[in-house]
């Protein structure tokens, strides 16, 4: 099965003891509605790296990673060489805890189905990843888009102007903050 | 000789006025045409059968501000519409509408159609070069090669007709095929066609004739969902409207040289009451035709236009052409 | 066709193919890098409709976005509309009767249908057949009837609502159903005559905008773009939703990865959306279409919610985080000509410009989808 499989070579990425967290996670899989709530409280239990297995009749996706910025490309990876294609890339803006998270949906095109989410989240005031235009160039544009929306740097991108908005535009809609 | 100059005159204006009927009424035509085989009513409100359509479009376009854009090569933004109109024109003096219909009988007339048709592709040219436009050039790039590439296999078909006729001169060629419908040059062997491949000739000018006057399949000088209009994308008011008007001049000419060269012209095909009817009947049958075609086939592309052209249409007409000399040496 | 020159930088010019071109179907624009007729590069500028569907989702409630969705893709604005209703409904443990389903899945794929007819017309338009429109549009303004009488729009449906629909179907409707699906085989056979087999059509297309697996992938292609390239995936079997699991359906793929191949799972998903409304029709339970006990106010519990359903235009996902507040947190909204669309500038290098437009046209573009 191709989740196990993708979920054995997250787990790889992380040094053992978050590996033994994603496990313990899996075991209390019935409490996976209360390991939700903690986005609603955040600021008690911010989340770790890591990989969790979710219920997909509730969240509608297989594996949920959460990955630091420097890792992503790694993860990227990981969900390249399984031959994922690219859903989305977007972002959300976590301002009570200043930081923005970075979304990256993946699928497959197969009947063994599983969709992935890499998550990464970055500083607020100082919001950078590395682009994956060099592993997916389908991301160019989602990149683009979201640059549009939250004012994320990707790192490396070779086209970084907006997409969506107008040429000249230096606002981010879709930030918390921003007032029309 | 003044008598001679009256002639040619009341013959230009009688052309003109032919011409320009003609084209107005065969763009009514065109949109009913279109309209049936679409399945909608077309025109039909102004005047019985939506009649008064294209003198209130001609009005308009008449009335319009003709516009010339910045830039543009003024004297060849201008010329480029009444090149467009002008050879067509010309052409019809020369056209044997019936034995005794016929403006100026010319023994070259062939020779003088195909000279003026040729002037066609100045028009587009001049009008895309002038325009100072990037689509309006490329398609006038467009339109140039497209007719070279078909003028090369219409010409040389009609040789063969020539040569089976054994004269330019229109009038004869009609007369000679006139005795029956057996003897029309599109049929071979009998009367004096000595041409198996008589048909394919036929074809092969009926298709170089479509390519010629720009039309669907092969209109891809417009190709409106290419180069938003092509050559006339800067022409508005009456230079758009002469564009237009010269298309279907062309088509008219286009359809009455295949009527004279491979349908007996006012022949009729049972021997009885020859007349300009007949001719009349059989050009509007053949445009009708070309109305159809429009309506039901995609565009073809550019390469595989000219591929049709230098590598299918131009070597089987010279093969016609030998074929043809061979049969009228030995018979 | 690929360009065998070698060029000298100016040797080329660029061609602005839009805002307003009649080949982009809308205000896209395409600059083009041209030598001759050949396409060096080309850069595609959207977002000339960007109206920010996903902020408006963070400001108004649930209910108040309903309408949002089908302003998205005006020709298949159900599917949209289906996306969102689903992953809500999943987010807030909704459960929508049997009989909403049903009809939910039988006016989709009507509306699938009208969309591909509607492409059906203005791609060979695009070709320069003028004709195939018209008979195109007349078959299309039978499902906008049909649709009009039950949802009372012809366009930009709010149908669903959060638990079940607006409007029960009635005996007319059935009727006038049950009558289309004859109309429309009949009219399938007479297009295959009239376009498919067509001589300069299919020469035209074969051969036409070659798209390999790996493109696709790498680009998250849907829809009859990646089935065209020999990818069988439908979110409706891959993923199956709804009722879906209960309809017996195929999932045209063809194999050549040209346009031929996208043209052609399109013509052939009219066929199966027709199978799926006949069972649909013949299955259809009774029951209401609202759930009894619905709760007043849509609250979803705080996460992360996703859910992807087939549009006619491909796959199309909704991402809803919620923060348990009456409006969403945040709402994604992922289109699939967004990512049909990215293709183009990579496969059109090297063409020629008439094929790169042909190419367009089998894509399925309707602009306000992706500008979103």
């Amino acid at each position: 099965m191709i989740i196990e499989k993708t979920k054995l070579a997250f787990q790889n990425m992380f040094p053992t003891p978050e590996s033994e967290l994603s496990v313990s996670e899996e075991v209390t899989e019935e409490a996976e509605k209360t390991e939700t709530d903690k986005k609603a409280k955040p600021e008690k239990t911010p989340r770790l790296d890591g990989v969790i297995e979710c219920d997909y009749a509730v969240h509608g996706y297989h594996l949920d990673v959460q990955v630091d910025a420097e890792q992503l490309l790694v993860a990227v990876n990981v969900v390249d060489q399984e031959e994922f294609f690219i859903e989305s890339i977007t972002g959300v803006d976590w301002i009570k805890e200043g930081q923005i998270e970075i979304v990256y949906d993946f699928s497959r095109y197969d009947f063994d189905t599983c969709r992935v989410v890499i998550r990464t989240r970055v500083d607020r005031k100082n919001p950078v990843v590395p682009t994956i235009t060099g592993i997916y160039a389908g991301a160019n544009w989602h990149e683009r888009e979201t640059h549009d929306f939250f004012g994320i740097k990707f790192d490396g991108h070779p086209h970084l102007i907006p997409l969506l908005l107008p040429e000249d535009a230096d606002f981010h809609p879709l930030l918390k903050d921003f007032k029309a | 000789m003044s008598l001679t100059l009256l002639n040619v005159i009341i013959a230009v204006v009688i052309a003109i006025a032919f011409a320009a009927l003609n084209a107005a009424y065969l763009v009514w035509a065109e949109r009913r045409g279109a309209a049936r085989i679409q399945r909608r009513p077309g025109p039909n409100i102004n005047g019985p059968f939506g009649l008064l359509q294209p003198p209130l479009d001609g009005i308009k376009l008449m009335a319009k501000q003709l516009i010339i854009p910045g830039g543009v090569d003024k004297i060849l933004f201008i010329a480029a519409p009444v090149l467009a109109m002008f050879p067509a024109i010309m052409s019809f003096v020369t056209i044997p509408f019936s034995d005794t219909i016929v403006a100026q009988n010319m023994d070259v007339g062939v020779l003088m159609i195909f000279a003026f048709a040729s002037m066609g592709g100045m028009s587009l040219l001049f009008a895309g070069w002038s325009s100072r436009n990037k689509y309006a050039m490329m398609s006038s790039i467009r339109a140039v090669s497209q007719a070279v590439a078909y003028e090369i296999p219409m010409l040389i078909t009609t040789i063969t007709v020539v040569m089976i006729a054994g004269s330019m001169n229109l009038t004869e060629i009609v007369q000679q095929q006139s005795a029956s419908i057996l003897h029309w040059n599109i049929f071979p062997l009998l009367g004096n066609s000595h041409n198996l491949l008589m048909p394919f000739s036929f074809l092969i000018f009926f298709i170089c004739t479509l390519a010629e006057t720009n039309r669907a399949p092969f209109d891809l000088g417009e190709a409106e969902s290419e180069l938003v209009a092509g050559f006339h994308t800067e022409y508005g008011s009456m230079g758009f409207g002469l564009f237009f008007m010269g298309e279907y001049a062309n088509i008219v000419i286009g359809s009455c040289m295949t009527t004279i060269l491979f349908l007996g012209g006012w022949s009729c095909p049972f021997g009885l009451f020859p007349g300009v009817w007949w001719f009349l009947l059989k050009l509007y049958l053949l445009i009708a035709t070309f109305i159809w075609i429009r309506w039901t086939f995609p565009r073809t592309t550019i390469y595989g236009l000219l591929n049709l052209s230098w590598k299918i249409l131009i070597p089987l007409s010279l093969f016609n052409l030998l074929f043809t000399a061979g049969l009228i040496k030995v018979f | 066709m690929s360009s065998p020159i070698q060029l000298q930088p100016d040797e080329t010019f660029v061609l602005n193919v839009g805002p307003q071109h009649p080949a982009t179907h809308g205000v896209l624009r395409v600059k083009m890098e041209m030598h001759g007729e050949y396409i060096v590069n080309s850069e595609t500028v959207i977002g000339y409709i960007h109206r920010m569907h996903e902020k408006m989702g963070e400001n108004k409630t649930y209910p108040q976005f309903l309408m949002n969705l089908s302003r998205m893709d005006y020709l298949g604005a159900l599917g949209y509309s289906h996306g969102h209703v689903l992953v809500v409904e999943k987010a807030s443990g909704i459960e929508v009767p049997k009989r909403a389903e049903y009809i939910r899945a039988i006016m989709v794929e009507l509306n699938r249908i009208s969309s591909h007819l509607f492409w059906f017309g203005a791609f060979v338009m695009d070709l320069g057949g003028f004709s195939p429109l018209m008979y195109a549009l007349q078959d299309r303004e039978h499902i906008l009837d049909m649709l009009e009488a039950v949802t009372g729009s012809r366009l930009t449906y709010c149908y669903f609502r959060f638990g079940g629909l607006y409007n029960d179907i009635d005996d007319d409707f059935i009727d006038a159903a049950r009558r289309f699906i004859p109309r429309m085989r009949k009219s399938l056979i007479k297009y295959e005559k009239l376009v498919t087999g067509n001589i300069i059509f299919r020469k035209r297309l074969e051969g036409n905008a070659f798209l390999s697996k790996e493109t696709c992938r790498k680009y998250g292609a849907s829809s009859a773009v990646a089935r065209g390239s020999g990818i069988n995936f439908d979110v409706r079997k891959n993923e199956p939703y709804s009722v879906y699991p209960e309809f017996d359906f195929d999932v045209p793929v063809y194999h050549e990865c040209d346009s031929l191949a996208r043209y052609m799972v399109r013509m052939d998903e009219i066929e199966q959306s027709l199978r799926i409304i006949e069972q649909g029709l013949d299955k259809l339970p009774d029951g209401p279409i609202m759930p009894a006990k619905k709760p007043k106010l849509i609250k979803p519990p705080a996460g992360d919610y996703y859910q992807a359903v087939e549009t006619a235009r491909g796959s199309f996902g909704v991402r809803l985080v919620s923060d348990g507040t009456k409006t969403p947190y945040r709402l994604k909204l992922r289109s699939p000509t967004f990512s049909n669309m990215h293709l183009f500038d990579e496969t059109c290098r090297g063409m020629m410009i008439m094929d790169a437009l042909a190419f367009m046209g089998s894509l399925d573009l309707v602009i306000p989808e992706i500008d979103r």
